[in-house]
């Protein structure tokens, strides 16, 4: 089925794009059978798609509709699975846990990189300081879990004396219901903030320069340049940059799994650490599967407003 | 600051801003920001140099609290259980050695598979001509948006059932054969390269698989060298399909390996120096590579190809 669809689509294409302006070099022509070889040259991948994505898609769909242990075989229980989720109060808790998390960090990190896109873009330029910057993004999810576990630490940790220094009271950053999303929004944000303000910055290095010089010859403010230059014409990197934003944080797992472990209670068990404590901790592969197939659902869902939001936006600067 | 109302030299005009006091505010930011971003990476240094009962007493001295390298020795496994616990540590074995090989062992070959078979993919996308190119392009596109839960089940299920669990092998299996990005980049790259060589090259009789590995490959150096990088460092910092798959103790990574350090911690009194001994240890190569090619790694960030 799919593969007559595919192959449909590709005689289309190669019935528009065949004859590519390069009548002087007829030896591409005469190869223009190039099969063969491509499928030597594409085998390897091909292996890894079909064995590693296609072949998974497809077997996990199906285990969403299975009650499987790891052991024996699964066996067919049509929708009980998704019927079960949608009673599941762990599941509705998981599901508004993240979009809490996701939110923090849609906002947080998108204002916070604009910020220092502006700043670096208006004084400072150089890569020694977009490096800094960029250095905590590099780091594992795990490390920066780990770093920020000890900095806020509730008894000995850095942060909370500085808090207390203040005159106010310390902060159960991983150990209070009200603080743990918050807590790990927070560090997923101080590692992705750099990297996000290094793509709204290649976005601002793209505005022509010109348009701020007569910008400035007519005498508008900064705070106008910001408002009806800038911003209109970064529109569709500030989109991109949420999305992206938005769908890497979805799949939060790693900060979550060494730190709080879901807790306390259930205020951090998110969405993908409710699948692999449903899948392996508890052995009901089936279930995991099912949320697993939700999950995708929601990022398709995201992804598909995505193109949506950058075609919509796609004019503004040509 | 001078040149502020000079209409014949805009350019200047825009560079040199004339209000120092926000310029000043501007810098001010950005110090902040970069000192946020660096200062917790000195906090694990002096905490890691420090011994675990000095450090609540000194919680604030920017200096280690009573100079010490046993966190390194117990990360490494070179304490004995009691010269361990007598230090705060936890007293279980762990062998940071280990996780590092494996680390090493993971994400380079897991880097040189998939760049090298993606880059022959790319070939194939950019210079061959071929029936359902464009479908089958797409469909290696789509696998960018799948989420890794939802492969990672499955594909659990088949190391599994491959009898490849806890073998490197199957650690390195779903990596090896493609990077859905690392196709797209460098089919991006070579349909932007002269192919004016290649087909000189052809005219003289050569087959694709020459063309490919003399002058296709050698001309993409420096994109697959930053390539080579990003991907490095993303594997290295993998965590999730490792502990799937790789949870013995003699095949941890680092990431996971960390992950297991922690939860030995004894409750009450967790080994923190310890733990950021080991959170350094396992930040150094990332570190390194990052002092070696900081430039390449900072440059390559953008949206370039998708505007």
């Amino acid at each position: 089925m799919t593969t007559t669809a595919a192959s449909r689509a590709a005689r289309a294409d190669t019935a528009l794009h065949a004859p590519p302006g390069r009548a002087g070099k007829p030896f591409w022509r005469r190869n223009h059978g190039d099969l063969r070889i491509a499928l030597f040259f594409i085998a390897p991948a091909l292996l890894g798609f079909v064995t590693f994505y296609v072949v998974p898609a497809v077997r996990g769909t199906y285990l969403s509709f299975t009650e499987y242990s790891l052991l024996g075989e699964p066996e067919w229980v049509g929708g009980a699975n998704y019927a079960a989720i949608a009673k599941d109060p762990l599941f509705w808790n998981a599901l508004a846990v993240t979009g809490e998390y996701v939110l923090i960090n849609m906002v947080l990190q998108t204002v916070l990189a604009l910020g220092l896109a502006l700043l670096m873009h208006r004084v400072a330029k150089s890569t020694l300081i977009r490096g800094a910057l960029l250095l905590p993004y590099l780091m594992a999810n795990v490390i920066a879990a780990l770093l920020w576990f000890w900095l806020l630490d509730y008894q000995i940790g850095i942060v909370n004396h500085f808090i207390e220094a203040l005159g106010l009271p310390r902060v159960a950053f991983f150990g209070s219901e009200a603080w743990a999303i918050p807590t790990q929004a927070l560090i997923n944000t101080w590692r992705h903030v750099g990297y996000t303000a290094l793509l709204l910055f290649a976005g601002l290095q793209a505005i022509p320069r010109q348009i701020y010089e007569v910008a400035d010859l007519d005498g508008a403010s900064p705070f106008q340049t910001l408002r009806r230059i800038t911003l209109p014409l970064l529109r569709p990197v500030i989109a991109l940059v949420v999305i992206v934003t938005a769908i890497g944080s979805i799949q939060i797992f790693d900060t979550v799994a060494v730190t709080t472990q879901g807790g306390p209670v259930n205020a951090s068990r998110v969405l993908q650490f409710y699948i692999y404590q449903k899948a392996f901790t508890e052995s009901d592969f089936g279930y995991g599967s099912a949320l697993a197939v939700i999950l995708f659902v929601i990022l398709a869902v995201v992804a598909f407003v995505q193109m949506k939001f950058l075609r919509g936006n796609e004019s503004d600067l040509d | 600051m001078t040149a502020t109302n000079h209409p014949a030299r805009p350019r200047l005009q825009r560079i040199r801003k004339p209000m120092t006091v926000r310029r000043a505010l501007s810098w001010a930011l950005i110090i902040l920001a970069v000192a946020a971003s660096v200062l917790p990476f000195y906090w694990v240094i002096r905490t890691s140099l420090s011994t675990n009962g000095s450090l609540a007493s000194n919680a604030t001295n920017l200096l280690p609290a009573d100079f010490n390298l046993g966190a390194f020795k117990r990360v490494f496994g070179l304490q004995s259980a009691e010269e361990a616990m007598a230090e705060g540590g936890s007293g279980a074995h762990i062998d940071f050695w280990l996780y590092l090989r494996n680390s090493v062992l993971f994400a380079s070959i897991t880097t040189v598979g998939a760049l090298f078979f993606s880059a022959m993919a790319a070939y194939a996308f950019a210079r061959l001509r071929w029936k359902g190119r464009n479908a089958v392009f797409s469909l290696f596109l789509a696998t960018m948006m799948v989420p890794g839960i939802f492969t990672a089940l499955p594909n659990f299920l088949l190391i599994k059932n491959l009898g490849l669990l806890n073998t490197l092998l199957g650690l390195v299996l779903p990596y090896l054969f493609m990077s859905p990005f690392a196709i797209f980049f460098l089919r991006q790259f070579f349909l932007n390269m002269s192919r004016e060589v290649e087909e000189a090259a052809m005219l003289d009789g050569a087959k694709h698989l020459r063309i490919f590995f003399q002058i296709v490959l050698p001309n993409a150096a420096a994109p697959l060298a930053t390539l080579a990088l990003l991907t490095f460092i993303g594997q290295w910092n993998e965590y999730f399909w490792p502990l799937l798959v790789a949870n013995q103790d003699d095949l941890r990574v680092l990431t996971v390996g960390l992950g297991v350090f922690k939860a030995q911690a004894p409750q009450g009194a967790p080994d923190w120096s310890g733990l950021m001994a080991a959170t350094l240890v396992s930040a150094l190569p990332i570190l390194l590579l990052f002092i070696a090619f900081g430039k390449k790694i900072v440059n390559s960030i953008g949206f370039s190809g998708i505007k």
